[in-house]
């Protein structure tokens, strides 16, 4: 039998090659649609975090239980509300980035420097200017590595969505186990590890980008005021 | 609205309580600032003199009483536009990581809507003026120096040209040679931009140095007293403020004091080419053992008098070098100094070579006691 049906068959592969990048090609739009979406709902919730103070720990509590939702239950439970829409793979996907990217915008603002902003106030920056113009970029390095988790976790999760007909690569993954056919199987788990880990290193890269303030080193510390 | 007579900043019967602390951090401050004058708020550590500070631009409001900007009562006006028109150099300088030092010295031109032409100019200039290369303002803050980036602070609160400046601790984070400097460098650009500057510090130096006043706060924000620096050292107005001075008030007055401001005696002293004869006698009637000799204005040397025996004239020859020379804008503990270390009794003061009197131990004490009086 493991003669016949190898962990990959490359005849199968080359047959099924459009379809395999379609998947891909899918995965990676669930994974973005996933992370765009959620920085915008984080980017309110912190907002309100913001603006009223009292919120904070309740939306912080919120954001938690929802990550404590497992996978299948809360797809599954959206099926007869919503069917086997994008939809009802986006909302599950969605949540659960939301406990990472609140914190991590949160987290991002409250850890520039009190001296930074309270220099800002006083030479009469409005509140607006000083939370676009300083605080928030000085966060961009924090809400990345938020970013980063985010997408990587949401590469994972997306295969999962494939039990609602979405999913990219998880439905390759489906499929092989469906019909105990290792080679989609070995498809859609390598090509989504190779994702996760793509996506990962472009971050990588992007955070040494972002600040480059932060990245040089002093010229000089010693010699002339 | 500038009347050159009203001050340019007045706080009146100013109290500001926290709402979570027992004791006010200001309490019925009264204070006028006056226009183009440097004031120092001077006091112990938590005293409220960065409170008062805040009160001025409001980035706090007081619980009592109110504050004046250039006669306006600053409640009247929008807090954005007064902050912006005034300048402010943090406790802890705060420049903005994320930002050149171009950009973090344009910060308040942009807010108020400058084009980029004027902004760049600006900036140019005021690098010039604060002593930062140009090449410096395309760096970070985190590539410059302590020193520097309170140089970066002080230009990005002058950049709108404000005509007021609020400065809480500007030169706090720097070794004390650098200081001396900043602060000398401090009172140069004053005498450039003639601003009205409100300065916080705890270094009672720095306060007697820079400032045109001093304001010195007690604990919990009380005015102890407001004085020119000459008149806190000599006339303390209570038991907290001669503590505050410490023990050696006559030693920092006289680093305030400077020679020029001594009347000047003559001395002895005869012109080349004088009788013997003559400078005997007037030797005899000053007493001392000395006599200066001079050609026209220039101070040629000491002659002992016993080296004046006999018939003939004084001459430029068998002279001796001043040990102790001054210049006019020396201060006396420079010329008590220079004195001492040369062991004589009296220096002579020199203005690029003229020859205007000489100065004792004798004259500097009497200088003291009499301004004491
Ligand atoms: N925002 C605030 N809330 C509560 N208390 C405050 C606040 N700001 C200052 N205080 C208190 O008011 C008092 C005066 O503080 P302030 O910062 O004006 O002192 P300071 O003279 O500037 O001290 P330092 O020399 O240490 O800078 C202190 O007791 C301080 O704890
Ligand atoms: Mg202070």
């Amino acid at each position: 039998m493991s003669e016949r049906n190898p962990l990959l068959r490359w005849d199968y592969v080359v047959a099924q090659r459009h379809t395999i990048i379609a998947a891909v090609i899918e995965h990676v739009q669930l994974t973005l649609l996933t992370v765009v979406l959620g920085l915008a709902v984080a980017g309110v919730l912190a907002a309100v975090a913001l603006r009223w103070g009292r919120a904070r720990p309740t939306i912080g509590a919120a954001t938690a239980a929802l990550y404590t939702i497992p996978s299948v239950a809360f797809f599954g439970l959206l099926v007869p509300s919503t069917g086997l829409t994008r939809t009802t793979a986006l909302i599950p996907l969605v949540a659960y980035t939301l406990v990472v990217l609140v914190n991590a915008i949160l987290d991002g603002l409250d850890q520039v420097p009190p001296a930074v902003d309270e220099a800002a106030e006083a030479i009469g920056l409005s509140p607006l200017r000083r939370l676009l113009g300083v605080r928030l970029p000085l966060a961009v390095p924090v809400i990345v590595s938020g970013l980063r988790v985010a997408t990587v976790t949401t590469v994972g999760l997306v295969t999962l969505a494939a039990i609602v007909g979405q999913g990219g690569l998880g439905r390759l993954i489906l499929d092989g186990l469906r019909r105990a056919f290792w080679t989609p199987l070995t498809i859609g788990a390598l090509l989504s590890i190779l994702l996760a880990l793509v996506l990962d290193a472009a971050f990588v890269l992007l955070e040494r980008r972002i600040a480059p303030w932060s990245v040089r080193r002093p010229a000089s510390r010693a010699g002339a005021a | 609205m500038t009347d050159a007579s009203r001050p340019a900043v007045q706080l009146l019967a100013v109290s500001k309580h926290f709402p979570d602390s027992v004791a006010p951090a200001v309490e019925h401050l009264t204070l006028a600032v006056p226009r183009g004058a440097v004031v120092a708020l001077i006091g112990p550590s938590g005293c409220g003199k960065t409170t008062s500070l805040r009160l001025i631009n409001r980035l706090i409001d007081p619980t009592s009483g109110h504050v004046e900007v250039d006669g306006r009562d600053t409640r009247q006006l929008d807090p954005i536009a007064l902050r912006l028109g005034i300048g402010y150099v943090i406790q802890a300088v705060g420049l903005f990581p994320h930002r050149t030092i171009a950009q973090n010295i344009a910060v308040v031109p942009r807010a108020l809507g400058w084009d980029r032409g004027r902004t760049r100019r600006r900036v140019s200039e005021l690098a010039e003026l604060v002593g930062l290369e140009q090449e410096q303002l395309g760096r970070f803050p985190d590539e410059l120096s302590g020193g520097q980036q309170q140089r970066v602070g002080v230009a990005r609160a002058l950049a709108a040209d404000p005509p007021i400046l609020l400065m809480d601790e500007p030169f706090g984070a720097v070794d004390p040679v650098v200081r001396a400097r900043l602060q000398q460098e401090l009172l140069e650009l004053q005498a450039r931009v003639h601003k009205t500057i409100v300065l916080v510090t705890h270094d009672l130096d720095e306060a007697l140095t820079v400032a045109d006043r001093v304001a010195l706060l007690d604990r919990g924000g009380r005015l102890a007293q407001y004085a020119e620096p000459d008149e806190l050292l000599r006339a303390p107005a209570e038991e907290f403020v001669t503590e505050f001075l410490g023990p050696d008030r006559s030693l920092r007055r006289l680093a305030l004091l400077t020679v020029d401001a001594l009347q000047l005696r003559r001395g002895a002293a005869v012109a080349v080419g004088t009788s013997t004869h003559d400078a005997r006698a007037l030797l005899a009637r000053d007493g001392g053992d000395w006599i200066g000799v001079l050609d026209d204005e220039r101070f040629l040397g000491w002659v002992r008098g016993t080296a004046l025996a006999g018939e003939g004239s004084v001459t430029e020859q068998g002279l001796e070098a001043p040990a102790a020379l001054v210049g006019p804008r020396s201060t006396l503990r420079a010329a008590m100094d220079r004195i001492m270390t040369a062991r004589t009794a009296t220096a002579v003061v020199v203005d690029e070579g003229r020859f205007l009197g000489i100065v004792t131990l004798e004259d500097i004490r009497r200088a003291l006691a009499e301004r004491a009086g």
